[in-house]
């Protein structure tokens, strides 16, 4: 997906890193700057409109939903990295060794890649998140044991071009084993184009999360995630659209920041990212 | 090509056994005995026995597997627990809808991605360019759930223009097939803009001016011919994303398709019309991919049909 250079400048770094700081602030300060606590509910208040005092109004519990976005940072960062970290793992792990050792562990490995890629988007993080049942713990798993297969190919794909590079022919002369070779002397080569795909990554996550849990498979109940507040607002788009105007705006928001950091470290740390 | 035609079909075999494999593995692992939740907790053992030996769950997983697999290569897809419809049946009579809203979101991004990608490229660098760019990385952020409630708020409850949700005439069409469509119509207007911009770079093109055709005779013979055939693959692989999108726009709108299906399969505990449904939908979108990479190599000659397997 890589534009041509000649007809574009430079994605700026500051509104990514903006959008990520507000982000993690609100995640980190949410208890500090919080109007109440996230599930304080005042069931006379249901579903009033955005006020002075509660800026984004309350849900259909009474509850402050300026309160219930911030914590909602909480969950969506928390899982958002939760399941690159777990994905990133795996992926670098599996593709590493694919590339590497090739012949029978690379051709196993990238079956079961291929496999994987045969169901599309996000089919197989529902089917396994209905399997799993819901839960943060759960919905990590889910997205994260199906989101490697990026890292993996990423991974095996640069392995492969820069195996043959004189400083790794020069490790393995010196009789380091394959574990050491990677860890050492490739794995720092595929810190630019991992952190790339891991910031476009983090974004995918919060999405899909959101989307699960907007489908009720993801986190549950008292526990405020973007996508379930989705939800709940839907049966009352008529008579309280806030509730499903903001969260949105969250997600969107969030999205966006993180693309677009994603773009511009690209940009700059100069990877050719594959489609 | 014949070969390179046998290669990709030899190929499609173990995928789609690896694809059913990953499906069963799934659904054997699901919590809740669908026994219990079919005939409640208090059942009587008799019956209970009766059912689960009729779902075949009494015997070992290996056993189980297998006719599966055999029941796979005729086309039977087992029995639903809730309705006990045959699932083949069930699945034949939602995919239909599927396919329509999944079509129609395909033309709806291709009618707003060309013209953007097109004017964005001879732009390049202009307002207008920056501008889509703009529009198309807000259409690919905007998460589908809520395009989806937003469009409706506008459309329906607002201005009372389109109908909130269900399937009907093409009125009841338009915004589920935006609220799919969106997020690959931005992605395209990328991906036409780059392509057109690489093609308008090429040598040819430069020949096609300097020997005096005119801008539009450039712009249509040269540039656009060749821009499009990449644009191809993409298409055949965003088809399969948007296969998967509609399970949450048919969520959201009511529509009668296969995601729906499965979603409400998926809180019944329904577990074959679950793996009947996500089945269909890997192969379907197996299948959508070998015919685009099909139609890829026969458009464009330069492909290479040596023994590369990326």
């Amino acid at each position: 997906m890589t534009d041509t250079p000649r007809a574009r400048k430079r994605t700026p770094l500051l509104p990514g890193l903006l959008v990520l700081s507000l982000l993690t602030a609100g995640a980190l300060f949410a208890p500090q700057l919080a109007p109440s606590p996230p599930a304080a509910q005042s069931l006379e208040n249901g579903l009033a409109a955005p006020a002075l005092d509660h800026p984004l109004g309350r849900d259909r519990l009474g509850r402050d939903q300026l309160s219930r976005v911030l914590y909602g940072a909480r969950v969506s960062l928390g899982i958002g990295l939760g399941t690159v970290a777990l994905s990133l793992m795996l992926g670098v792990l599996l593709g590493c060794a694919a590339g590497y050792l090739g012949g029978p562990v690379d051709f196993l490995i990238m079956r079961l890649v291929d496999v994987l890629l045969a169901f599309p988007g996000l089919l197989l993080a529902i089917a396994l998140a209905a399997v799993l049942g819901p839960g943060a713990g759960n919905v990590v798993l889910a997205l994260g044991l199906t989101a490697w297969t990026s890292y993996a190919r990423l991974a095996r794909g640069e392995v492969l071009s820069l195996r043959r590079r004189e400083h790794v022919l020069a490790a393995e002369a010196m009789g380091l084993g394959p574990a050491r070779v990677v860890a050492r002397h490739l794995l720092p080569l595929l810190a630019a184009p991992l952190l790339v795909q891991a910031s476009f990554g983090v974004a995918g996550a919060i999405v899909a999360e959101s989307s699960l849990s907007f489908l009720g498979l993801g986190v549950q109940a008292p526990s405020p995630s973007w996508g379930s507040m989705l939800n709940d607002g839907r049966s009352f788009l008529l008579v309280a659209p806030h509730l499903t105007i903001f969260p949105g705006l969250a997600i969107l928001f969030t999205v966006l920041g993180l693309n677009s950091l994603g773009d511009a470290l690209r940009d700059r740390l100069d990877v050719r990212f594959p489609g | 090509m014949l070969p390179y035609l046998s290669r990709r079909l030899a190929v499609l075999v173990p995928t789609v056994l690896g694809v059913a494999t990953v499906v069963f593995l799934l659904t054997h692992a699901m919590p809740g005995d669908p026994v219990d939740i079919m005939l409640g907790e208090y059942a009587q053992a008799a019956d209970r026995e009766a059912l689960s030996r009729r779902l075949g769950l009494d015997r070992p997983v290996s056993e189980q597997y297998l006719s599966f697999l055999s029941g796979l290569a005729r086309g039977d897809l087992g029995r639903s627990i809730q309705g006990d419809q045959p699932v083949a049946e069930l699945v034949t009579l939602h995919a239909p809808a599927t396919a329509e809203l999944a079509l129609a979101a395909l033309l709806i991004a291709i009618t707003i991605a060309l013209p953007l990608g097109l004017l964005s490229a001879w732009n390049a660098g202009g307002a207008v360019d920056r501008l889509s760019l703009a529009g198309s990385m807000l259409g690919v952020a905007v998460p589908n759930f809520w395009l989806g409630p937003m469009l409706v708020l506008l459309f329906s409850i607002h201005l009372g223009w389109l109908p909130v949700s269900g399937r009907g005439g093409a009125a009841h069409l338009v915004l589920p097939a935006l609220t799919l469509g969106t997020a690959m119509a931005g992605l395209l207007v990328r991906m036409t803009r780059s392509s057109l911009l690489e093609v308008m770079g090429e040598d040819y093109v430069r020949t096609a001016r300097a020997k005096g055709l005119g801008e539009r005779m450039v712009m249509l013979r040269h540039v656009l011919a060749n821009a499009l055939t990449p644009l191809l693959s993409v298409l055949g692989l965003q088809l399969g994303g948007l296969l998967a999108g509609a399970v949450i726009t048919e969520t959201i709108f009511a529509w009668p398709g296969l995601g729906r299906l499965m979603v409400q399969a998926i809180y019944s505990r329904d577990y074959p019309v679950v793996q009947g449904c996500v089945l269909v939908i890997a192969v379907t979108y197996v299948l959508v991919n070998l015919l685009t990479d099909l139609a890829y190599a026969w458009a464009n000659p330069r492909v290479n049909f040596g023994d590369d397997d990326d």
